[in-house]
């Protein structure tokens, strides 16, 4: 195993965790390119890729013209050749122009071909707000992507995870979103010695009164609200639900079963939201241990508002312990 | 209806080898080494494409297909283009291009296969190096600039050893070069000198709207501002098609970059089976691209300048009964497929809450059936 870069030790960005994973996967595998706008000599807006077109050359880590379509229709035409592309879609806001390419051929072509096709294209998503960005930087597009067959949906919300589930998602010959909480690009953790299985929830907090579900860039705020619920004496659960598609509800209905208590909170708009679904998929599966309604705390049914007023729209420790003390009073 | 007729006139400089009375014609930038033989051979081509067509149109209208997109008047743009290639050359079709997958070697049936509804695509690109239908209009473009960037990384450009070297071949049409999918494509070739001859057949109608609705000036004249060469041949000339397509990918295999051919021809009849092209198009339009045929002036010059005889022909029709009869039968014979079937190669492996759902489908299915 010469030559293969090892794992990040000790504290880690996630932006660093998310470029020695990249790394590795272009050691492991000669057929992994990296594509995108800006993603060459600059390393990506977010420096995601830095060194690895110096490392790697201009044939494996190369910039494309500025069209997102085109990166994502190229990436469907490499891969039918043999490649397996990671796309870099710059902001979440800009996934929009190369999105018939990712419902109507990414996540068919599979399919269309009776299996003879495989397209193991990962596309990379920085999303989610808190970073005073103008518009169309700060938007949480998932759940245009889990509502479409034949795509998996990630999101990491730690450095371990990031490091792990993008090289899981590189070398998974399914397509995967990779959506990559940005305003958690500069946190830092510790990156853990083996990964664990990539579509599959994970309880970050065990508790006995209350179950917060969470992804992403609100993983963080929902531990923030079961340390203050629990100076008051509120012993709430936390899930991270990692995977969106497939959608690993089975620690949530297990975790709902003890506590009889459910908040869902994504940033993302809530109508037809991710919540919609997992509460759905909740009461199917364990309404004779409801105590409450569930409860999601989400972004409003509003374009994402200018910088000045996102701390208000984005759901915040506050929003949700509110949704915690109507549901423990309900 | 200036728009009629100047759709119709052809550029002064379209490259043609045939001409509609079945004249050769030949051109010092274009020759073409061909024998009077294998100008027959393309003369079966055209006749049996033409015949799967029609028997496909029939077949519709007798409700064994859900709908049909005919290729009446375009079989030279595309059996010319078809037999250009190289056997490990990759081709990226639209969902007309039944002219194109014969000389590929598909199976017709695969293709009513998903006109009847029994698959959606179904069949393996790469046993023909052809890649499935795609209904999107211009989405295939950028599937080909990205296999021809593959190419280009695996080295299999201007090596000058013709099993190595490698063209990918796009079709799209008149209406697609207003598509963005199809102007990315452009930019992508041009800027990476990719190994990709883009065919457009310009058919004059996007359903129901000239070509004049997508452009103001002709369209092989898009490449320009692009950067790579276009030119415009006589899309009912199967010579021209074979020649300039020829050279074409040859220029790609060699590390020159691409091409545009924009195919001049006529879609003579519906978009597809569910439209009524009398609504918007005149029919005296329809007469004089019929002097034009594009097999009418191939056998026009067997007969007359190749000394082919009544049995040549006589040899031919017979192919192309058995081959009906194979198209019609075969069409009756497809399998609907199998219910469980709906959750095969959604993924490469089935997650688990699809597994779920298959149980579920497969519990009620068992539950009404007993």
């Amino acid at each position: 195993m010469t030559g293969l870069s090892a794992v990040p030790d000790g504290l880690t960005t996630m932006a660093k965790a998310l470029n020695a994973g990249l790394r590795r996967t272009l050691e492991e595998d000669p057929k992994v390119v990296i594509m995108g706008e800006d993603v060459g000599k600059l390393g990506g807006v977010f420096r995601i890729t830095d060194g690895l077109q110096k490392d790697f050359g201009e044939a494996r880590v190369f910039d494309t013209p500025l069209a997102e379509a085109g990166i994502i229709g190229t990436a469907v035409g490499l891969a039918i050749r043999g490649y397996r592309p990671v796309c870099e879609i710059q902001f979440d806001g800009f996934v929009f122009p190369g999105f018939d390419q990712i419902v109507n051929q990414v996540g068919r072509m599979h399919n269309r071909s009776a299996g003879a096709v495989k397209l193991p294209i990962t596309i990379r998503i920085p999303y989610g707000g808190g970073i005073g960005a103008i518009e169309h930087h700060s938007e949480s597009p998932e759940a245009y992507f889990t509502h479409s067959p034949g795509l998996k949906v990630v999101t990491c919300a730690t450095p371990s995870d990031a490091y792990w589930m993008i090289r899981q998602a590189v070398a998974d010959d399914d397509p995967v979103i990779f959506f990559e909480p940005k305003r958690r690009y500069w946190s830092k953790g510790e990156v853990a010695a083996q990964p664990g299985p990539l579509y599959r929830a994970r309880t970050v907090r065990p508790g006995r009164d209350l179950t917060v579900l969470a992804y992403g860039p609100m993983v963080g705020v929902a531990l923030e609200v079961a340390e203050v619920a629990a100076d008051e004496g509120r012993d709430l659960e936390v899930i991270d639900l990692r995977s969106l598609a497939p959608l690993d509800t089975d620690a949530v209905i297990e975790s709902v079963r003890r506590t009889g208590h459910l908040v869902i909170v994504h940033e993302a708009q809530r109508t037809n939201g991710l919540g919609a679904e997992i509460a759905a998929r909740v009461q199917e599966a364990a309404f004779y241990s409801l105590e409450a309604p569930l409860l999601r705390v989400t972004g409003y049914d509003t374009p994402y508002p200018p910088s000045r007023l996102e701390e208000e729209w984005l759901p915040n420790v506050d929003r949700i312990l509110d949704a915690v003390d109507r549901s423990l009073a309900y | 209806m200036t728009e009629h007729v100047r759709a119709v006139q052809p550029e002064p400089d379209m490259v043609q080898l045939l001409t509609p009375e079945g004249e050769r014609v030949e051109r010092a930038d274009y020759p073409l080494d061909i024998t009077d033989e294998q100008i027959g051979q393309l003369y079966r081509d055209l006749v049996l494409v033409r015949r799967i067509d029609s028997e496909a149109v029939a077949l519709q209208r007798q409700g064994e297909l859900g709908l049909w997109a005919s290729l009446l008047g375009q079989e030279a743009a595309q059996v010319g283009a078809g037999r250009a290639l190289r056997s490990h050359d990759m081709c990226f079709p639209t969902y007309r291009e039944h002219g194109v997958a014969w000389c590929r070697q598909v199976d017709p049936l695969t293709l009513l296969g998903l006109f009847r509804g029994t698959s959606v695509g179904g069949f393996d690109p790469y046993t023909h190096n052809f890649n499935m239908y795609t209904v999107i209009i211009g989405a295939q473009t950028l599937h080909a600039a990205g296999y021809a960037m593959g190419v280009v990384r695996d080295g299999a450009v201007g090596t000058g050893d013709p099993d190595r070297d490698t063209a990918v071949l796009a079709f799209f049409g008149d209406g697609a070069s207003s598509q963005g999918d199809v102007n990315e494509s452009f930019v992508w070739a041009a800027a990476e000198n990719l190994p990709i001859v883009y065919v457009c057949q310009n058919n004059q109608w996007a359903i129901s709207a000239p070509v004049a609705t997508q452009s103001r000036v002709p369209l092989y004249q898009r490449s320009a501002g692009f950067g790579f060469p276009g030119l415009r041949i006589d899309g009912n000339d199967v010579l021209a098609s074979l020649a300039v397509t020829r050279r074409a990918l040859d220029d790609a295999r060699s590390g020159q970059g691409p091409t545009l051919i924009e195919a001049f021809t006529y879609r003579m009849g519906p978009h597809t089976s569910s439209d009524d092209p009398t609504r918007y198009r005149l029919g005296s339009d329809v007469e004089t691209w019929k002097l034009r045929d594009p097999i009418a002036r191939v056998r026009a010059y067997l007969s007359r300048s190749a000394g082919f005889d009544a049995e040549f022909f006589a040899a031919i029709d017979e192919e192309s009964e058995q081959l009906a009869v194979h198209v019609r039968a075969g069409c009756r014979a497809l399998p609907d497929p199998s219910p469980e079937s709906l959750f095969d190669h959604v993924f490469v492996e089935l997650p688990e809450d699809l597994r779920r759902q298959r149980a579920e489908f497969a519990d009620f299915v068992a539950s009404v059936a007993s």
